[in-house]
């Protein structure tokens, strides 16, 4: 922000760059109709701008602009760079190819005079570069997918003859690889395979249940950490514009047009999609206006409305809850039944049933979210904003009263079964292979419903499209949209799963990682071969800030279940490396109790609330002082933006006043 | 090299057919007195400002100078309305209104235009180009 203003207000550089012909000078253009204006290339402004033209500054790399010049001082070009040798690259110099080469021959010759020093200097920091390059290009030729998205971009820049007991062991089998129990539960994937034993190794033993608690922690932070990261990149962005609407008139007309593209009837598209936008974005800035001038009764009255339907968007979602509760309680009452007294169809039908009840929930709930807002007399950006939040916070609420269904009846007891180990041990003796299991059945039944819908779904009504053409409905229908914002909700979704599964299922995150390549390349031919382009477009830059918002949300949510899990309830006394302990996180203290007692008093101090109330005290004034600092430097940008334009308005007026002087002398 | 070969004339350059800055693309870049053609070298300079290794100094400068139809330094609203009508399409039916184009240009440079003198010069253009997320991803051609 500072450089970027630092710019435009370096003293000597002008305000204006003055034309030639004076009748182009402004809107005032009538005053200065008869008498050239000659004094204004006198003006120190227009002469350094001219000398910028045919000299080489040593400059900054970032702000070696230099202006083409339209005659060549080629005398005077080597005068001034014999005054100052640019180290600069000729790479940040706006020339063309023939003036480099001249540049760069000059240089060469300079070279000579310099020392033995000078020049062993020049030669290293060229190198240097050469190699920071090198390396740069091979990291993006590491670029995960680039080889695709390249294509992508190449569209649109800015892709048993057996027998009967054979039989149920063939259906065994697939049940059991799609809930997750039976031969896959003695295996690493859940959590119960894990011991309490340590691996001994020649030296020291390998401390296996406190390397399973730090290894969650550590990339549920990791994760943290990137996400914070990434996001902050993109709120830099946001944060520097002091307009309130996210959409910038600038960025779509001077950055709007797509280079890349070469393909007649995607640049049509460009076009139209362009033209909607506009279209949109100036509509929306008319029913601002018009918002503003709502009468106070009117305001109270789309108030109530908006209260009202607000309560229906409750009401739905905790119908929604209510039912994923009353699936979870079911699946899990009758999940013990055994194989051969149930039909395979039903069977798999209740085990997956919680899946599937929240899968139908995030169908539906959009579309009902979609006919509430429009009553809701929102202007266009925001409604689409809002809907997108309300389909977020749905999706990942699920799982979460998912989750939170499971722990109520892991801990909740009719008797005193509970009092022996402080969990339902009857029901579930092993209780965190069984939520890892529910987590691994939501994450391959949300991969079995993508790859249906992308298979059977798509691909048909595209073929039905293609050879189809005569009948009106289906070409009412249409080709599928690629719906950006779906497609990263279902992401999001998948990701939570992952967080929220990865203590439990240790190979969770394997299996996700799997998942995504897979509906990557899935998504990819589904958006290359069967859809068209949406004619309403999606701007990518201001929406990633939103999307990692979303993202840092769906880590928010998955942290709370998994810190009570860790800290409130007992863990499991039949399986798993925690039996000895009472609940998992004590593996902690009693680590670092045997730690020397140095070490342990001083995390001890660093732990306790001494330390913690004065710390968070000083944090909090820290960002007091940001804020202000940042509150300051705003009102100081306003100040100078103000200064500058009476400045030019003073410089205006000068000139007004000097023609008519001018003129009054020669009549 | 030097030149003195084969020169791309606006027409033949058929991969830009579709783009609608063609022409003001040919004239910024081209050395000849003519400015209808271009060299293997003007080629080589146009290609150098697109890529995606230039830097938005750069990029911004010719972005500038491209989006100037008139040749005269600063950005007018006659400039503006031409850049409007060239990304909104090229019929007569796929302009904009008048009032919906005087709407655009106050739009736009009441957020470009730090002097307030109604007209934005190349270092106005350059800061709002360095706040704009999209232009390092759209200004460049991969080929």
């Amino acid at each position: 922000m500072s450089e970027s203003s630092g710019r435009a207000l370096q003293p000597g550089r002008p305000s204006r760059q003055p034309a030639v012909h004076p009748e182009n000078l402004s809107l005032d253009s009538s005053c200065f109709s008869s008498p050239p204006v000659n004094f204004l290339q006198e003006l120190p402004s227009y002469r350094s701008i001219a000398r910028r033209r045919t000299t080489v500054h040593s400059r900054d790399k970032q702000s070696g602009t230099l202006l083409k010049p339209t005659d060549s001082y080629s005398s005077q070009l080597e005068d001034r760079i014999a005054e100052n040798l640019s180290s600069q690259s000729l790479r940040n110099y706006a020339l063309n190819i023939s003036e480099k080469r001249r540049l760069r021959d000059i240089q060469e010759t300079q070279m000579k005079y310099l020392s033995e020093w000078d020049q062993w200097k020049r030669y290293s920091s060229k190198s240097w570069k050469r190699f920071l390059e090198k390396a740069r290009e091979m990291t993006t030729h590491l670029e995960l997918w680039r080889e695709d998205i390249r294509s992508i971009e190449d569209i649109q820049c800015t892709v048993y003859p057996v027998s009967s007991s054979g039989l149920i062991y063939f259906y065994s089998y697939i049940i059991d690889l799609l809930s997750g129990t039976g031969f896959l539960e003695e295996t690493s994937l859940f959590y119960g395979h894990y011991t309490i034993d340590g691996v001994k190794f020649q030296n020291f033993t390998y401390d296996l249940p406190l390397a399973y608690l730090l290894s969650t922690i550590a990339s549920l932070a990791l994760s943290l950490l990137w996400i914070v990261k990434r996001s902050v990149e993109g709120f830099k962005i946001n944060l520097i514009r002091s307009e309130e609407h996210f959409q910038s008139y600038c960025n779509k007309i001077f950055a709007g047009w797509d280079f890349c593209i070469t393909n007649r009837s995607m640049a049509d598209l460009k076009h139209s999609s362009l033209r909607y936008e506009l279209r949109a974005d100036l509509e929306e800035e008319r029913m601002r206006q018009k918002i503003a001038e709502r009468t106070s009764e009117e305001t109270i009255r789309i108030y109530s409305l908006r209260l009202f339907l607000n309560c229906i968007v409750l009401a739905v979602l905790g119908a929604c809850f209510y039912a994923i509760y009353v699936a979870t309680v079911f699946s899990q009452e009758h999940m013990k039944k055994e194989i051969d007294k149930m039909v395979f169809g039903e069977n798999l039908f209740i085990l997956y049933l919680p899946s599937i009840v929240i899968t139908l929930a995030n169908f539906i709930t959009p579309m009902i979210f979609a006919k509430i807002i429009r009553y809701e007399d929102y202007s266009p950006g925001f409604e689409i904003r809002l809907t997108i939040l309300r389909c977020v916070f749905m999706r990942l609420a699920t799982i979460c009263v998912l989750v939170f269904t499971l722990g109520s009846k892991i801990t909740s007891c009719d008797d005193d079964t509970c009092d022996l180990c402080g969990y339902n041990q009857k029901l579930y003796p092993c209780w965190e292979t069984q939520v890892g299991q529910e987590m691994y059945k939501l994450m391959i039944f949300d991969f079995i419903i993508i790859l249906a819908v992308t298979l059977f779904v798509d691909f048909p009504r595209k073929l039905l499209v293609t050879y189809c053409s005569s009948c009106k409905l289906i070409q009412c229908w249409g080709q599928q949209e690629f719906a950006i914002p779906d497609n990263v909700l279902g992401i999001v979704y998948g990701q939570t799963i992952c967080w929220i599964g990865a203590f439990f299922s240790p190979l969770l995150p394997a299996i996700a990682t799997l998942k995504f390549i897979i509906i990557f390349y899935v998504k990819e031919w589904s958006l290359l071969y069967t859809c068209r382009p949406s004619p309403r477009p999606f701007r990518a830059s201001n929406s990633n800030f939103f999307f990692l918002l979303v993202l840092l949300i769906g880590l928010c949510l998955a942290i709370i279940p998994l810190t009570i899990s860790i800290s409130r309830i007992p863990s499991s006394k039949a399986c798993g490396p925690f039996t000895n302990f009472n609940t998992t996180w004590e593996v902690i203290p009693k680590t670092v109790s045997t730690f020397p007692s140095s070490l342990q008093s001083f995390i001890h101090g660093v732990t306790s609330e001494a330390f913690a109330v004065p710390f968070f005290m000083i944090i909090c004034l820290i960002m007091f002082y940001f804020i202000a600092l940042a509150g300051a430097h705003k009102r100081v940008v306003i100040q100078l933006r103000e200064q500058l334009s009476l400045e030019s308005r003073d410089k205006r007026y000068l000139i007004q006043k000097l023609t008519e002087a001018q003129r009054d002398m020669r009549n | 090299m030097g030149g003195s070969g084969s020169r791309l004339s606006k027409e033949l350059l058929a991969e830009y057919q579709a783009n609608p800055f063609k022409e003001r693309i040919c004239r910024v870049f081209s050395t000849s007195p003519a400015k209808d053609s271009l060299s293997f070298e003007d080629f080589l300079d146009l290609l150098s400002v697109f890529s995606d290794t230039a830097t938005p100094d750069i990029k911004s400068h010719y972005a500038f100078r491209i989006f100037d139809f008139d040749d005269d330094g600063t950005l007018n609203r006659e400039d503006l309305s031409r850049l409007v009508n060239c990304l909104t399409g090229e019929g007569e039916d796929t302009r904009l209104s008048a009032s919906e184009m005087k709407q655009l240009i106050d739009n736009i440079l009441e957020e470009s235009d730090i002097d307030r003198d109604g007209t934005i010069n190349l270092s106005e253009f350059q800061h709002v180009i360095s706040r704009s997320p999209d232009f390092a991803s759209s200004f460049k051609i991969v080929l």
